[in-house]
């Protein structure tokens, strides 16, 4: 069960703070617990984790592709890898051995790539994902997973311990927007619906579920009833989900902080025209690589805002 | 005296591991024979006496674990495997039959006893690296072995995993390039030069062994050697010829995925047989 913080601000908890915490505080009773990183132990904030499990703590350098064979190898041991790269290095960089070693050879490893899209801001276009869920989307039997904030990541740390597979967990570093209630619990392959409403539905993930929350109030104001739905699974995605809100608001809205092409924008258009055909719209970076600049700056130029949403809704209303 | 004996049983094992491979093969008409028969010796002193393990429980936590790096080499442990009672015999016929249980490559979801999914090259070295590491962690005295080519060698996440395995000092990790010289287009040095293998794995802080790999007894003390030191990792490379002891491959260029007729497997089993024979009564 989840709830919706009545104010929509600034979480006081970095992203990657809580991460460390959640880790922290499973590997006190989960001794099979072990993190990895590829030299980016300072900048995924897991210096505490590192300092406290030294012999739990696996520092690999700059080398993501032996980080992944080596989680692999872990988990055949017993152990639960969480391997840690930015999300460019975490996805694909080392796509062959998250297919091989990892999923194809059915091992359990938990992959995080941080930075994701225009959070990555003055790393610029090398380090800015935009492809890494389209990339691994294409895996048999991974998980894509993108918490909107510390409380919904919390919980799904958490319940990476006891599970067996690959799980990829898009993951902003810094500081995010609140969106939900301490102690809201989530359900990995099941969208969260934040807001009902009757027509046009906003499927979003990460940092573009507050902008489209937003964009809900500015539509509500012109008479349009949208409903938003956090998509913080992107696999295996909650096509009965897709399908109900196809049917019920005949036209929706996805937003996403990363490529449309076999993206959020993809899976939910797959879904659609397997179900119940209706209009899309999808908000995103168009096919486009990334670039420097401060995360405002690139908001504004990947179109990643709540007024672009808000005219998306109206285009996929007008083409009912 | 003793040794000796043991020498003569591995020596008598590997060729029944041939005879057995090259039957493993013989149905199909064609395989990755070369690559199979150059790791045979290593398979068998692995197998015959320095591993330990339970084919009545593959998954036995305690046991040694192999990762066959150079996933092609598959039909070599499969007939090792199916020897010792991890699965029937039987069921060898499966290789590379739709919906059986032994693909060309080594899946450890398909086969009892395959310790590690494999057949992108490279990736092996750092799934071993991982179940050493595991093991270490939780205080199991297990080894684990890696059987790598020499071909392989070309991918660079190999040279990652040596850097880490000396970092980490991973000693109860044992690497085997199976450095027969060749590769799918040709010889290494032709495709791309390999040269120096354990010098340049010594340089990154590696015991290192260069070995006759066809040879039993050479096998058996370099890892032996391994296995009574707990300060590094080890990589012991084996000078083999790829398709050694097979008539129609040996000696060959083309003889990475190799086709053959039935006179031609006949003969090389019978050879092969005869080779048996000879060590048996030796």
């Amino acid at each position: 069960m989840f709830k919706v913080l009545n104010t929509i601000e600034k979480s006081p908890v970095l992203m990657r703070d809580a991460y460390c915490n959640t880790l922290m505080d499973m590997a006190k009773t989960n001794k099979n617990i072990v993190a990895l990183d590829a030299d980016l132990v300072s900048s995924s904030g897991m210096k505490n984790f590192f300092k406290a499990y030294p012999d739990r703590a696996i520092q690999c350098g700059i080398a993501e592709a032996n980080m992944i064979g080596i989680a692999a190898g872990l988990s055949l041991t017993g152990k639960v890898p969480f391997a840690h790269s930015f999300g460019t290095f975490a996805s694909r960089r080392v796509a062959d051995q998250i297919f091989i070693s990892a999923s194809y050879a059915k091992a359990n490893v938990r992959i995080i790539g941080s930075d994701p899209g225009v959070t990555a801001a003055y790393n610029g276009g090398t380090h800015m994902p935009f492809e890494d869920m389209a990339m691994l989307r294409a895996i048999p039997e991974i998980t894509l997973l993108e918490p909107a904030d510390p409380v919904a990541l919390e919980d799904i740390v958490r319940q990476l311990a006891d599970v067996w597979g690959v799980y990829y967990i898009r993951m902003a570093r810094k500081n995010v927007m609140g969106i939900y209630e301490q102690g809201s619990t989530f359900e990995i392959g099941k969208g969260n619906m934040l807001r009902n409403g009757t027509d046009v539905t906003i499927i979003a993930s990460g940092i573009m579920v507050a902008e489209a929350l937003k964009a809900a109030d500015i539509l509500a104001e012109l008479g349009v009833s949208a409903r938003v739905v956090d998509m913080f699974t992107w696999k295996p995605l909650d096509e009965e989900l897709v399908a109900r809100c196809a049917e019920d608001t005949g036209a929706i809205v996805t937003a996403e902080n990363h490529n449309t092409v076999g993206g959020l924008g993809g899976a939910v258009a797959e879904a659609v025209v397997k179900s119940v055909p209706c209009p899309i719209e999808m908000i995103g970076s168009q096919d486009q690589f990334g670039q420097v600049g401060t995360e405002a700056y690139l908001r504004q130029a990947y179109n990643l805002t709540a007024d672009a949403i808000v005219e998306a809704a109206k285009k996929a209303i007008e083409r009912k | 005296m003793e040794k000796e004996l043991k020498m003569k049983e591995l020596r008598v094992y590997a060729e029944e591991i041939r005879v057995k491979t090259l039957e493993v093969f013989s149905h199909l008409g064609f395989g990755h024979v070369g690559g199979a028969m150059s790791v045979v010796e290593t398979v068998a002193v692995l197998y015959g006496s320095m591993m330990r393990y339970d084919p009545k429980n593959p998954a036995w936590p305690d046991r040694d674990k192999l990762v066959m790096s150079k996933g092609h080499a598959g039909p070599t442990l499969y007939a090792t495997l199916a020897m010792k009672g991890f699965f029937p015999e039987a069921m060898l016929r499966e290789l590379n039959q739709g919906g059986g249980r032994l693909p060309s490559h080594c899946d450890r979801n398909k086969t009892p006893g395959i310790d590690m999914t494999t057949g992108s090259l490279g990736q092996g070295i750092s799934a071993a690296i991982g179940i050493a590491l595991g093991d270490r962690m939780d205080g199991r005295d297990s080894m684990t072995y890696a059987i790598l080519g020499d071909g392989e060698l070309d991918e660079g996440q190999n040279w990652e995993g040596f850097m880490f395995a000396n970092h980490y000092k991973l000693s109860n990790l044992v690497v085997f390039v199976d450095a027969n010289g060749q590769q799918l287009d040709g010889y290494t040095k032709d495709v791309m030069d390999t040269d120096s293998i354990s010098e340049k794995i010594k340089a990154f802080g590696w015991l290192t062994y260069d070995i006759d790999g066809h040879d039993i007894a050479q096998i058996y003390d370099a890892v032996a050697a391994a296995k009574a030191q707990n300060e590094k990792p080890t990589a012991i490379v084996l000078r083999t010829k790829k398709g050694h002891g097979c008539t129609f491959a040996e000696g060959i260029l083309s003889n990475h995925h190799i086709n053959f007729t039935a006179e031609q497997m006949e003969e090389a089993l019978s050879h092969a047989r005869a080779v048996l024979a000879e060590a048996k009564n030796m």
